[in-house]
């Protein structure tokens, strides 16, 4: 039977908070910028002009079409080549985080542009019309009544989501980058104890994404009474 | 910018000599969709039956099946797929660890991964079991339970045969995602189509038509996933129903 040593853990832990700030850092950029962004992009799907339209339904089926993992590689392993002759940045710049950052930002915005569009469809036909009566242009009613609106149902959904992205941050392991499950990785592996660590890290997943879920599913029944 | 773009060195001899590349990338993509039809039948057997567990009237039963979709839905994939493939080996019974260790190595990954596919997605097909077994109006139910069936042939003559009808579209996205999932497998050095992808930059230097052409594929399997799907929400679909009739 397999003798568990959970020691090596203790010390490794300011390691390990190491790694979760970087797993937190990358979530909480790819929200925000995959909220700004997908925001953009479910305006610009909703809009009449129909190259915009087009342009962002194809820039979302392209992202929901393709793996997380190899948007990721793109990000790793083409992309900052790429950057690196186009700026003339001396090769060999650490880009990966930011590279990271930017890759998760782009695949989610493609997610996120998908609840808003649901959330801004969400808001009565007639607001519209009566923000348009009232001699608002389009951004006015967008910026001071749609989306205000459209936001408040969305809040659980973009949460949510949220929640998968800070799951899905652990797919940097690809670029070999010290996120937090990396961290966990590198010590199970220099120590010898793998097993240990892999668990410590699931449960430290579970716990985090458990307690969040819960919070959302309360927040969910305080904003609408079924 | 001096890039040479060679789209011929999918034609070339592999360096191993015995394939070409598009030998490799369709070895890859062979993988995939063995890998994602695997788990795919797994993820369906197992989440419709969580998914009825969760709205049995037994506390402990539905308690039960609530647990183990949290389990799952709340860890991320790559833990789980790591933790079957390096940690359950090791606290099987040492015999079957050994065994299995022992075994061909690509027996090994496929193994371990079809598992945490299978299990992780189940817990997702569970929930949309579940909502379409709720989204049935109760008296069907209470109608059932009245004309004398038991509960197990409530389900079985009038609830499942509607349920899993309603539930078709939405799975339509879960089947989707289980082949973009699979490419998470790559990470333990299962060669399906992703690794060839990176597998490709390394060894022909033409990292864009690499990558043009793995992408590509992933493009054209969803297309083809999303044209199946829709024939079969076409058969299954309720008259009278959204998008019925």
């Amino acid at each position: 039977m397999y003798e568990f040593d959970w020691s090596s853990i203790p010390g490794a832990l300011p390691f390990l908070w190491e790694g979760m700030k970087i797993s937190l850092e990358i979530t909480a950029s790819a929200v925000v910028v995959g909220i700004v962004w997908g925001t953009l992009l479910a305006m610009m799907r909703l809009s009449s002009i129909k190259a915009l339209s087009l342009f962002a339904a194809g820039y979302v089926n392209l992202f929901r079409a393709v793996p997380l993992v190899m948007v990721l590689l793109w990000f790793f392993l083409v992309v900052p080549k790429f950057i690196e002759q186009l700026f003339n940045i001396p090769p060999g710049a650490d880009l990966r985080l930011s590279s990271a950052i930017i890759g998760f930002a782009l695949f989610e915005s493609a997610y996120y542009s998908e609840i808003i569009r649901a959330g801004i469809q969400s808001v009565p036909k007639g607001q519209m019309a009566a923000c348009s009566a009232l001699g608002m242009t389009y951004g006015q009613a967008m910026r001071l009544v749609i989306l205000p609106q459209a936001f408040r149902n969305m809040v659980p959904l973009l949460l949510t989501q949220a929640i998968i992205l800070f799951q899905d941050t652990s797919l940097v392991y690809v670029s070999a980058l010290a996120d937090f499950f990396g961290a966990a990785y590198k010590v199970g592996d220099r120590d010898g104890r793998l097993v240990e660590l892999l668990l410590f890290a699931g449960a430290v997943y579970f716990v985090i994404c458990f307690s969040v879920s819960q919070w959302v599913r309360r927040l969910q029944k305080k904003y609408q009474p079924a | 910018m001096s890039y040479q773009w060679n789209w011929g060195v999918f034609l070339q001899p592999s360096a191993a000599g015995d394939d070409t590349y598009l030998g490799w990338m369709l070895a890859g993509l062979k993988m995939t969709v063995m890998l994602s039809l695997s788990a795919w039948l797994l993820a369906l057997l197992l989440g419709a039956l969580v998914g009825v567990l969760r709205t049995v009237p037994n506390k402990w039963l539905s308690g039960l099946a609530s647990a183990y979709v949290e389990l799952f839905r709340n860890i991320p994939l790559l833990v789980q797929l790591f933790i079957w493939y390096f940690v359950l080996p090791e606290l099987l019974p040492e015999a079957w660890g050994n065994a299995f260790k022992q075994s061909n190595p690509v027996f090994q990954m496929f193994s371990a991964s079809v598992l945490c596919l299978g299990l992780f997605t189940s817990a997702r097909v569970a929930e949309q079991v579940r909502a379409g077994i709720n989204s049935l109006p109760r008296g069907q139910k209470n109608a059932g339970l009245a004309l004398g069936f038991t509960l197990a042939q409530t389900y079985r003559y009038v609830m499942l045969p509607m349920a899993f009808r309603l539930v078709v579209p939405p799975l339509t996205s879960e089947f989707l995602n289980v082949f973009k999932n699979s490419a998470v497998c790559s990470t333990i050095g299962l060669l399906e189509l992703a690794a060839q992808g990176r597998q490709l930059v390394d060894y022909t230097a033409q990292p864009y038509e690499s990558f043009i052409a793995v992408t590509l594929a992933y493009i054209a399997l969803n297309l083809i996933v999303m044209a199946l799907m829709k024939r079969l929400e076409e058969r299954v679909r309720v008259p009278g129903y959204m998008g019925g009739k």
